[in-house]
């Protein structure tokens, strides 16, 4: 009994990452190597560094305290990045709907998948900033290319994650609903669309949170909202009402973000 | 009458699963499918409704042929095919009440059914079934609030509201406990001669099997190999049906073939 368990090995280390020392190690010292070199060779010029504090200084001085002197036009811009971000979600919602369920693999066929798929990462590959761009020059400045562009946003993120749960379904009960002989409509709507609710509300939730700080990024292009009176106030050096903007942005969002936490964690 | 011949069922291009099937069920017997894991049960039942495509055969269900429908004859011609499932497969988040009536989806109109208004005579079918089995007071309550043993009688109800020819139930007891495996068995027998139903059901215990069928059917590797009244089901038979290990068998099959 001794003997044999004298022969067992009585220490252990966990498998290394990369199995081949030599790799490892050259991979290691590659990783150095590259950092050093990008560290040294990093375009930094030294003197805007201070001239840019100095400037920075002056902004925070001029910044303080904040003003909250045309609070009324604080609130219109902030109301506007609400109706922004409602619309958006809702037309983004009723657009994702369907495209989520045409970008499901086990739903829908082949053609009508890549289709939707397509379709998604068109409106993924691009910034919101870019797409808000295009469409303030599209449809002139203001809420509606607002609008316009967050309605792409929530479509590449709500329908891509919408169509990902949709494959992850239990499609026993699409059986059960076609050996009944349901149309494919109707097995849609009993078997799927309840298993994929909780995630549906859910997303919706998080887009509205999400479309409100988008809303706060577009607008600085053009495209209308608190974003609008932020890039606004800057241009006229206006520092103080600048600070007042962002912190009711930060303010708004902190809020917004846990009411839309605890809504979501009672949801499912 | 069921009347299944030469029914041959391939994925991809291995040996198939069903080999030149036959099998006739008439009546309202209930007859119990045995044989272990990858036997074809499973994919017998779903070539029956065409769940699962069969690759050659031919089906004939009173007289439809199953196998060359188009696909909304199909749809149609599945409404006599009542299916209950291992895992139920209810929609946990709907009511009860809604499950049992998506087994009319076949026969109302998509409007009806999206928003729920069923007919007076699917409503009271519903109730009347829903008493049958004990779960009529349910009606109103989420599907996954029930017990496995209830739900498998919401997936009875929901397969009879149908009104079908045949009652096909693929492992129905497999995930219940003993107790609940038994009323379910029973009810399924009982049901089949209160409706004059045909059923035919999957199943791994062979004493439930033994106890409830009045047919036994053996498969093994896609084959038919004892098809007798349960009486007639001896040890010998038995170890027929489940013994070898299926890398063995399908040796043994190629070298015959």
């Amino acid at each position: 009994m001794s003997a044999t368990s004298d022969t067992r090995p009585d220490s252990w280390r966990k498998p290394a990452f990369i199995a081949n020392p030599v790799l490892r190690y050259a991979l290691y010292l590659g990783a150095l190597v590259y950092i050093v070199f990008t560290l040294a060779t990093l375009p930094i010029d030294w003197d805007r560094v201070s001239d840019g504090l100095s400037r920075a200084q002056r902004i925070f001085s001029g910044a303080f305290p904040p003003s909250f002197d045309r609070a009324g036009l604080l609130f219109d811009g902030f109301m506007e990045s609400l109706k922004i971000a409602i619309i958006a979600t809702v037309g983004g919602i009723i657009l994702s709907v369907p495209l989520a369920f045409m970008a499901a693999g086990n739903i829908a066929p082949k053609p009508i998948y890549l289709l939707g798929r397509a379709i998604i990462i068109i409106a993924r590959s691009f910034h919101p900033v870019i797409v808000a761009i295009i469409f303030v020059k599209a449809v002139g400045f203001g809420p509606f290319a607002g609008a316009l562009t967050l309605v792409v946003y929530s479509v590449g993120f709500v329908a891509k994650l919408l169509a990902e749960r949709i494959e992850e379904i239990d499609f026993g009960q699409v059986e059960a609903m076609r050996s009944a002989g349901a149309g494919f409509l109707t097995t849609q709507v009993y078997a799927v669309l309840p298993q994929v609710m909780p995630r549906l509300v859910g997303l919706g939730i998080y887009q509205l949170d999400s479309n409100l700080r988008a809303s706060a990024v577009v607008g600085i292009v053009g495209a209308g909202g608190i974003g609008a009176t932020l890039a606004n106030a800057f241009g006229r050096y206006d520092y103080d009402f600048a600070l007042a903007i962002t912190m009711v942005i930060v303010g708004v969002i902190l809020v917004s973000e846990a009411v839309s936490g605890v809504i979501r964690k009672r949801i499912t | 009458m069921l009347k299944i011949t030469n029914l041959t069922k391939r994925y991809g291009t291995g040996d198939p699963v069903l080999k030149e099937l036959n099998l006739t069920v008439e009546g309202e017997q209930l007859t119990s499918v045995i044989g272990s894991s990858g036997a074809g049960k499973s994919t017998l039942l779903r070539c029956i409704n065409r769940l699962v495509e069969p690759t050659s055969g031919s089906v004939v269900l009173n007289g439809t042929e199953f196998t060359n429908l188009s696909r909304r004859e199909l749809r149609t011609a599945r409404r006599r095919i009542g299916m209950v499932f291992q895992s139920f497969n209810l929609i946990d988040r709907l009511t009860v009440m809604e499950n049992v009536q998506a087994g009319r989806l076949g026969y109302i109109s998509t409007w009806a059914a999206l928003t729920r208004r069923y007919p007076k005579d699917d409503i009271r079918r519903a109730f009347e079934l829903m008493e049958r089995v004990g779960i009529a007071h349910y009606a109103d309550k989420r599907a996954d609030e029930l017990s496995g043993g209830e739900r498998q009688r919401v997936g009875v109800v929901r397969a009879l509201m149908q009104r079908p020819e045949i009652l096909l139930a693929d492992e129905p007891t497999a995930s219940l406990d003993p107790k609940t495996s038994e009323q379910i068995m029973s009810l399924l027998r009982d049901l089949a001669n209160e409706l004059n139903l045909p059923v035919i059901i999957n199943i791994h215990n062979v004493t439930e099997a033994k106890e409830f069928s009045d047919r036994i059917v053996g498969m093994r590797y896609g084959r038919i190999i004892f098809d007798d009244k349960p009486a007639a089901l001896t040890r010998a038979e038995m170890d027929q049906i489940y013994a070898g290990v299926p890398a063995q068998d399908r040796a043994e099959a190629g070298a015959a073939a």
